[in-house]
């Protein structure tokens, strides 16, 4: 079977009408990954992973959820007291929105540390960003299913934000609400788009990305080119099949992520407020808005930068363009070397710097605006620094490698291994 | 691949047509398919004008009634309260009510209200949708707090006109709804009086 060789029995049947065999050959037998992927290559296939977790388990809770204002706090009570397993299959779900999130972050950052966004690999990083943004939208109108009190108001604030656009912002918000305010026609319409329509785009974004990466190949730790160095057969030196290779190592590593993944969902689904909020646990009330509103621990980097700025669509420009500057950031860096281990020093704390402010930034946005963080400074005073030192990262990648600034070492021909 | 003999210009022509036809076909139907999102005419209905008694309503007092799914305040200032409005006008961003969104034109005066004593409001932070505070009390949310309203959000405050105070988030004063009094001692919310506005 191997070159084109006709398959025979069952197989040959399908493979005549089908492209079982050549599929299998092009995107795992026969995709030639490079030899030396590390820990930070586990993330792609953990996302992958968790998005199959999150569309069983969410199937199964669709078939006792009422996407109804009256109803939807108590079905989902029903699910958590009553229906066999139901407490199960709805922590599977919400500790995979949580761990998707994880995931997908250690992905972006391994982009980040190996420079996989640059050229040729510009289009598997817009696709990666969109499938971030429609995650984004997609746990966002997950969680005002519950239709708790955090769900409510999260989901106030947040279609407030459009508000903010000049001339159609108010009637815009309306459109988005379906209703002056948050109510049971948002929530029905959240729904629609939670379980059907964004779904259906999240997957094909996904083919899109896994297409992209198997018509480039995959990037390295070394930022090495694989390609360069063929055998007679014209098989990269420095590749390896992903299948037995990297299916075995990954198969470890999702057995690992596992038990940990089990461990929140048994002893920790609500990890200490950051997974499930308290005020959650309360019915929505449109009349009542709870003391302290923060968003799930996954925005809320992006939340500090909005609230940041004294200034309601100054915020939401912030806020937006922190998260469209990562779209272009194939473009912004212009340096030659993809991987840290042969960028400038100055790079490396550049990077450094970007992880940990966005940390603080994620950390400010659960605490309330006016706290005073460790007994120094104010969120505020703290969320601002921080939000600049976030935008300066673009700008110094920009001028930094543009000018020809970055001193970078040797790269080398081949791929290194310990 | 051979094209011998095909005519290009009729294939053209076809393209050109089935294009234009299907294209105009797609731009109308876009139309439902988006104006499916607006409020639906059950929640518009839901949306009708409420009343309420303002009798015994007593100096300092608020009340929340909900109209369209919306906190609506209605409360009554105190004498010093009302004297002391003026003179906030120069820590407000918009003292004049001149964004005239945020209210209908009988209440885009001094005290944004129809009666000076009676205020009307919608209770939603126009920064980002909370619910602000009732805190009348003067100093209750920092050393020269006047007495107002304060969003625990993200820090928004208003005076007890609903006027926005310079330096918080939220752009604009809170809203005042379409509302008169169609007798001494009720107050109808979610209309104007007939023939005025």
């Amino acid at each position: 079977m191997s070159d084109g060789a006709k398959t025979s029995g069952l197989r040959g049947w399908i493979d005549d009408r089908f492209p079982m065999t050549k599929m299998w050959e092009e995107h795992v037998a026969r995709y030639y990954a490079p030899k030396n992927f590390n820990f930070w290559y586990f993330f792609g296939s953990l996302a992958l992973l968790v998005l199959v977790n999150q569309i069983v388990s969410g199937i199964w809770l669709t078939m006792n959820y009422t996407p109804d204002s009256d109803l939807a706090f108590s079905s989902v009570q029903y699910i958590m007291r009553d229906v066999q397993w139901g407490w199960l299959i709805r922590y599977m779900h919400s500790t995979g929105a949580s761990a998707f999130f994880i995931v997908v972050y250690l992905h972006m950052f391994r982009a980040l540390l190996y420079g996989s966004y640059k050229k040729p690999r510009e289009l598997i990083w817009i696709f990666g960003m969109l499938i971030y943004l429609v995650l984004m939208a997609e746990a966002f109108m997950g969680y005002l299913l519950p239709w708790g009190q955090m769900s409510y108001w999260g989901a106030q604030v947040i279609t407030s934000l459009f508000g903010a656009i000049p001339g159609i912002g108010h009637d815009l918000m309306i459109w988005i609400r379906g209703d002056y305010n948050i109510s049971g026609v948002t929530l029905n319409r959240f729904f629609a788009l939670h379980v059907a329509a964004l779904p259906l785009v999240l997957v094909f974004l996904v083919v899109a990305h896994i297409l992209a990466l198997h018509e480039v190949g995959s990037n390295n730790p070394d930022g090495v080119d694989i390609k360069k160095n063929k055998d007679a057969n014209g098989i990269p030196k420095d590749g390896i099949p992903f299948h037995p290779y990297y299916t075995v190592k990954d198969l470890m590593g999702a057995v690992v992520f596992m038990i940990f993944f089990a461990g929140v969902v048994f002893f920790a689904p609500t990890f200490h407020d950051l997974f499930l909020e308290a005020p959650n646990f309360q019915p929505a009330d449109p009349l009542q808005t709870p003391a302290h509103i923060a968003p799930v621990w996954y925005f809320t980097p992006f939340y500090s930068i909005l609230r940041s700025v004294p200034n309601k669509l100054g915020g939401v420009m912030a806020m937006g363009s922190a998260i469209f500057l990562l779209f272009l950031l194939p473009w912004i860096d212009r340096g030659k070397v993809r991987s840290h281990r042969y960028r400038g020093r100055l790079y490396k704390v550049a990077l450094a710097l970007l992880i940990i402010v966005f940390a603080i930034l994620g950390y400010l946005g659960t605490i309330p605006p006016t706290a005073t963080v460790a007994g120094v400074i104010q969120n505020k005073s703290l969320a601002q620094i921080c939000s600049v030192l976030y935008f300066s990262y673009f700008i110094f990648l920009f001028i930094y490698t543009a000018f020809g600034l970055e001193r970078t070492k040797p790269v080398p021909e081949r791929v290194t291994s310990k | 691949m051979k094209q011998e003999g095909a005519d290009k210009g009729r294939r053209r022509f076809l393209t050109g047509a089935a294009t234009v036809v299907g294209g105009t076909g797609a731009a109308f139907v876009a139309v439902p398919f988006l104006s499916y999102w607006q409020p639906s005419a059950r929640t518009k209905a839901a949306g009708a004008p409420i009343e309420t008694n303002v009798s015994k309503l007593e100096p300092g007092q608020l009340i929340t009634i909900s109209w369209r799914g919306k906190p609506i305040w209605v409360f009554r200032r105190t004498k010093d309260e009302l004297d002391k409005l003026p003179k906030l006008n120069g820590r407000l961003r918009d003292p004049q009510s001149k964004v005239a969104s945020q209210q209908p034109p009988y209440a885009a005066n001094a005290t944004r209200s129809i009666r000076p004593e009676v205020g009307v409001l919608i209770g939603i932070c126009t920064h980002l949708g909370c619910i602000p505070l009732y805190k009348p009390e003067v100093g209750s949310v920092d050393a020269d707090w006047p007495g107002g309203f304060f969003c625990p959000c993200h820090g928004s405050k208003y005076d007890l006109a609903g006027r926005v105070f310079t330096g918080v988030p939220a752009p604009m004063n809170l809203e005042v709804p379409p509302y008169w009094f169609p007798s001494e001692n009720v107050v109808t919310i979610g209309e104007h009086k007939e023939g005025s506005a």
